[in-house]
C-alpha cells in the first residue's frame, strides 16, 4: 500500500544499485516515476492521434458534406456508408474527439507524464510519496483508456451527447440510439478519475513532504507550482463528477431518474454538478501549460522570471477563482438573472490574474538575450495563442454577447485557441525535457520547422471560426448546407478543412522528430539548455533514486539568470552564491 | 550536519498519514455531491419524501447505526492496542470490526430484498433514487472496508505490526470511521426525513 517514507526511500535507492530489476518491473509494471511519466507520455501521444484523425474526419464532413472520407470505405455500417459520415456518426465524432483530446491526450501528458517526471526530480526527491500507487494510477489510467476505445466497437456506437453529456440526451438511449457506447463512456471516466485522484493525491503530499533541503515553497519552479495548484483543482472537482457519472449511469442502467425529468428528474442538476467539474477542468488543463512556458521563457530569455511571486499568487487565485464561475456556461439553460450577473462579474475577474501572468511573461521577455530554440517558440507561440483565447473569453463572458454567439462556431473558435493551444505548451514540454527524460537531443531544424507549420496552420484553421460563428454558423451540426443562409460560407469552411488537414500533416514531422531522436538523436549533456533548476543537476536520464548518495541542497530560487557578479549567465539551484541573494526574487 | 547560507530547516507531515486525510477529503467530496443532490430533490419533491419514507424500516435502519458505531470503536480499540504494541488485542478487534461490517451487509441485503418483495424499485420514486444510489455506494464503501481489514487482519497475523509500524491499520481505521460518518448522516435524512 502507501506508505514509503522519506527515510525509507533513501534507503531504499541506496540499495538500487545492488538489486537488478527485471524487465517486467523496468518497463512495464515499474513504480520509478520516470519510467511512469514515460509510459504517460507514449499513451497520450497514442490518443492525441486518436483524437486528431477523429478531428480530421469532422472537418472532411463540414468541408464536403455528404461525400466519402477518403480512405474510410472500409468502415462498417451503420457507422459510415461507403465512406459518408451520418449524422449519428457525427455526433459521436466530437464527442469522442473532445472526451479523447482531454481526459486521455492533453491531461495524461500535462499531469501525468510531466507531473510524475518532473516533481520528484525539481524538488530534489528520489521518487513520489506513493511509488506503487503511482503504477496503479498509470495502469488504471490505461485500462480506462481500453475502456474508452472499446465503445467504438459496440452496437450503437460510441457516446454521441457532446462531451458535456447533457442529459436527457445522454441519460436515455431511446435519444440517441447509443447504448452501451454511453455507459462505456461513463465507467471509463469513472475509473480515469480514480487514476488521476491517486495522481493529485501523490503530488500533492510529495510536493510538501519530500522538497530537499532548502527547497522552500518561494524556490519552487513555476512548473511545480502550477502541478500543485492542478492536483488540488482535481481532487476537489473529481470526486463531484464521479458522483454525477454514477448517477447518470444509474439512470441509464438501473432505471433511477436522476436527470430524466419523465420520471421526475432534474436536467439541469447535470449541467450544475458538470460544470461544477467542467470549469475547474479547463484550468487544469491549461495550468501545467503555463507552468511550462514560465520555465521556458525564463532559461531562453537567460532573464529571472519577472514577479516570481505575482505569479504563483496568480496561479493560487485562477484556482480559486474556478470554484465560482460555472454558471457562465448556464446563461442560456434557463438561470435567474441576478445570478446570471453574478457569474458573469465573477467570470471576468479571472482575467485579471490571467493578464497578471501575460504581462509577467512580456515582462520576462523584455531585455533578455532571447535564444529562439524549439521549446522556447512553443512557448511563445502558447502566451500568444492563449491571449487570443483569453479575449474571445471575455465576449462570452458577457451575458449579452453571449446569447448571440452561443454555441457558435466562436466558441468553438474560443475554446481551440485556449484548449488546443495547450498543445504549444505540451510541445514546449517535450522538446524542452526530452534530453533529461531520454538522454538524447531533439533535432533543432526539423523542430523548428515542426513548429512554423503548426503555428500558421493552427490560426489558419482556429481563427476563421470566429467570422463562422459571428456569421451565425451553429456548432455541432452535421451539414452546414442544409441552412441557406450558412452556404455562402461553404468557401471558408472548406479552407479550414484544408488548413486542419495541413496541420495534422506537419505532426508526422514531430513523431518523426520524436521517434529518430529517441534512437539517433545526439547525446545529451546533463545540463543542455543552461539552466538553474534541479533536474538539471541529474544525469541524463536520472538513475533509479535519482541523485546518488547524497540529496542535492537548495540554495536560492530556479531563476538566477544574469545574475551580477556571477561568471555564467547561469547559477543552478544546487550552487552556493556568495552575494547575498534573496529567496525567489 | 551543515547548514549552508540561506539553507533553512521547514517541518515535515507524516507521508503516509497525509496522503490517507487526503484521500478522506476526497471522500467526503464524493459523498458531498451526493448530498447536494440530496438537498435538491428534497427540495423539489417535498411530498414524495414525506411520503416514501416512511417505506423505510426505522428499526432496521437503527439497528445498523448501532451495528457501525460498535465496529468504529473495535478498530479504534485495535488502533490504541497496536500503538503499546499489543498485537493480539489488535487481531480481536480487527476480527470483531469485520464481522460487524458483514453484519451492515446482511441487514442492508434484508432491507433491499424487502424492498424489491413490495415492488419497490430505484425508479419507482425520485426518494427511492436517491435512497438506492446514496446506500449503494455506501454499501460498496463498507465492502471495502471489510476488504482492508480483512488484509490488515492478514498482515497481523503475519507479525507485520508493531508499536513503531501501525500506520497502515490507523489509515484504515480513519477510513472506517469515515464510513460510518458518512451513514450517521444517511440515517436521520433517509429513514427519518418528517
Ligand atoms: C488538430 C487540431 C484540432 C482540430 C482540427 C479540431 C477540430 C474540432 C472540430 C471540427 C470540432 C467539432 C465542432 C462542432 O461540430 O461543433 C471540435 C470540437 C471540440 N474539440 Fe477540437 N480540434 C482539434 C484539437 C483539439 C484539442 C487538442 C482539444 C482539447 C484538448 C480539443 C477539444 C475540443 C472540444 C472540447 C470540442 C467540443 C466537443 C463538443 O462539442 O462536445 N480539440 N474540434
Ligand atoms: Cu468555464
Amino acid at each position: 500500500m502507501m506508505s514509503e517514507s522519506a527515510g525509507v526511500q533513501a534507503a531504499h535507492a541506496a540499495h538500487a544499485h545492488h538489486e537488478e530489476l527485471g524487465f517486467l518491473r523496468t518497463y512495464v509494471f515499474s513504480t520509478d516515476h520516470k519510467m511512469i511519466g514515460r509510459q504517460f507520455l507514449f499513451l497520450g501521444l497514442l490518443m492525441l492521434v486518436v483524437g486528431g484523425l477523429l478531428a480530421m474526419m469532422m472537418r472532411w464532413q463540414l468541408g464536403w458534406p455528404e461525400t466519402p472520407v477518403p480512405g474510410m470505405s472500409w468502415a462498417p455500417e451503420p457507422y459510415m456508408f461507403e465512406g459518408i459520415i451520418p449524422p449519428q456518426t457525427y455526433n459521436m465524432l466530437f464527442t469522442m474527439h473532445a472526451t479523447i483530446m482531454i481526459f486521455f491526450a492533453v491531461m495524461p501528458i500535462m499531469i501525468g507524464c510531466f507531473g510524475n517526471f518532473l516533481i520528484p526530480l525539481m524538488i530534489g526527491a528520489r521518487d513520489m510519496a506513493f511509488p506503487f500507487l503511482n503504477m496503479l494510477s498509470f495502469w488504471t489510467g490505461a485500462v480506462a483508456g481500453v475502456v474508452m476505445l472499446a465503445g467504438f466497437f459496440v452496437p450503437g456506437g460510441h457516446a454521441a451527447s457532446g462531451w458535456t453529456a447533457y442529459a436527457p440526451l445522454s441519460a436515455s438511449a431511446i435519444y440517441t440510439g447509443v447504448d452501451w457506447g454511453q455507459n462505456l463512456w461513463n465507467i471509463s471516466l469513472i475509473i480515469i478519475g480514480a487514476s488521476s485522484l491517486m495522481g493529485s493525491i501523490n503530488y500533492i503530499t510529495t510536493i510538501i513532504n519530500l522538497r530537499a533541503r532548502g527547497m522552500t515553497w518561494f524556490r519552487l519552479p513555476l512548473v511545480i507550482w502550477s502541478l500543485f495548484i492542478t492536483a488540488i483543482l482535481l481532487l476537489l472537482a473529481l470526486p463531484v463528477l464521479t458522483a454525477a457519472l454514477a448517477m447518470l449511469l444509474a439512470d441509464r442502467m438501473l432505471g433511477t431518474h436522476f436527470f430524466l425529468p419523465a420520471g421526475g428528474g432534474e436536467p439541469l442538476l447535470w449541467q450544475h454538478l458538470f460544470w461544477y467539474f467542467g470549469h475547474p477542468e479547463v484550468y487544469v488543463l491549461v495550468l501545467p501549460a503555463m507552468g511550462v512556458t514560465s520555465d521556458v521563457l525564463s532559461t531562453f530569455s537567460r532573464k529571472p522570471i519577472f514577479g516570481y511571486r505575482a505569479m504563483a499568487m496568480s496561479m493560487i487565485s485562477i484556482g480559486f477563482l474556478s470554484w465560482i464561475v460555472w454558471g457562465h456556461h448556464m446563461f442560456l439553460s434557463g438561470m435567474n438573472p441576478a445570478l446570471g450577473t453574478a457569474f458573469m462579474m465573477s467570470t471576468m475577474v479571472i482575467a485579471v490574474p490571467s493578464a497578471i501572468k501575460t504581462f509577467n511573461w512580456l515582462g520576462t521577455l523584455w531585455g533578455g538575450s532571447i535564444r529562439l530554440t524549439t521549446p522556447m517558440l512553443n512557448g511563445l507561440a502558447f502566451v500568444s495563442i492563449f491571449v487570443i483565447g483569453g479575449l474571445s473569453g471575455v465576449f462570452m463572458a458577457s451575458t449579452p454577447v453571449d446569447i448571440f454567439i452561443h454555441d457558435t462556431y466562436f466558441i468553438v473558435a474560443h475554446f481551440h485557441y485556449v484548449v488546443a493551444g495547450i498543445v504549444f505548451g505540451l510541445f514546449a514540454a517535450v522538446t524542452y525535457w526530452f534530453p533529461k527524460m531520454f538522454g538524447r537531443m531533439m533535432n533543432e531544424t526539423l523542430g523548428k520547422i515542426h513548429f512554423v507549420l503548426t503555428f500558421i496552420f493552427f490560426n489558419l484553421t482556429f481563427f476563421p471560426m470566429h467570422f463562422l460563428g459571428v456569421a451565425g454558423h451553429m456548432r455541432r451540426i452535421w451539414n452546414p448546407l442544409q441552412y441557406e443562409f450558412l452556404q455562402p460560407l461553404q468557401g471558408m469552411n472548406q479552407f479550414i478543412s484544408v488548413s486542419a488537414f495541413l496541420l495534422g500533416l506537419s505532426q508526422i514531422l514531430f513523431l518523426v522528430n520524436l521517434c529518430w531522436s529517441l534512437f539517433a538523436g545526439k547525446k545529451a549533456e546533463v545540463n543542455p539548455w543552461h539552466a538553474n533548476t534541479l533536474e538539471w543537476a541529474a544525469p541524463s536520464p536520472p538513475p533509479h533514486g535519482n541523485w546518488g548518495e547524497h540529496l542535492p541542497v537548495v540554495h536560492h530560487g530556479p531563476y538566477e539568470y544574469s545574475v551580477p557578479g556571477v561568471e555564467e549567465d547561469y547559477l543552478p539551484q544546487t550552487t552556493p552564491h556568495a552575494l547575498p541573494v534573496t529567496a525567489g526574487h | 550536519m551543515e547548514h549552508a547560507a540561506g539553507v533553512e530547516e521547514f517541518p515535515r507531515f507524516e507521508t503516509s498519514k497525509m496522503g490517507v486525510w487526503i484521500f478522506l477529503f476526497s471522500e467526503v467530496l464524493l459523498f458531498g455531491g451526493l448530498f447536494a443532490t440530496y438537498a435538491v430533490f428534497r427540495s423539489l419533491f417535498v411530498q414524495d419524501f414525506a411520503r416514501d419514507h416512511r417505506e423505510l424500516d426505522v428499526t432496521l435502519g437503527a439497528i445498523n447505526t448501532v451495528v457501525l458505531l460498535c465496529s468504529s470503536l473495535s478498530v479504534a480499540l485495535g488502533v490504541a492496542s497496536i500503538q503499546r504494541g499489543k498485537t493480539r488485542p489488535l487481531k480481536l478487534c480487527l476480527g470483531v470490526t469485520i464481522l460487524l461490517g458483514f453484519v451492515f451487509l446482511v441487514i442492508k441485503y434484508f432491507e433491499y430484498s424487502g424492498k424489491f418483495a413490495h415492488g419497490i424499485y430505484p425508479w419507482t420514486s425520485s426518494f427511492f433514487s436517491i435512497y438506492f444510489l446514496m446506500t449503494g455506494i455506501h454499501g460498496l464503501h463498507v465492502l471495502g472496508g471489510v476488504i482492508a481489514l480483512s488484509l490488515m487482519l492478514f498482515w497481523a497475523f503475519q507479525g507485520r505490526f508493531s508499536a513503531t509500524n501501525y500506520v497502515r491499520v490507523e489509515g484504515t481505521a480513519l477510513y472506517w470511521h469515515l464510513v460510518d460518518i458518512v451513514w450517521i448522516y444517511l440515517f436521520p435524512l433517509l429513514y427519518l426525513v418528517a
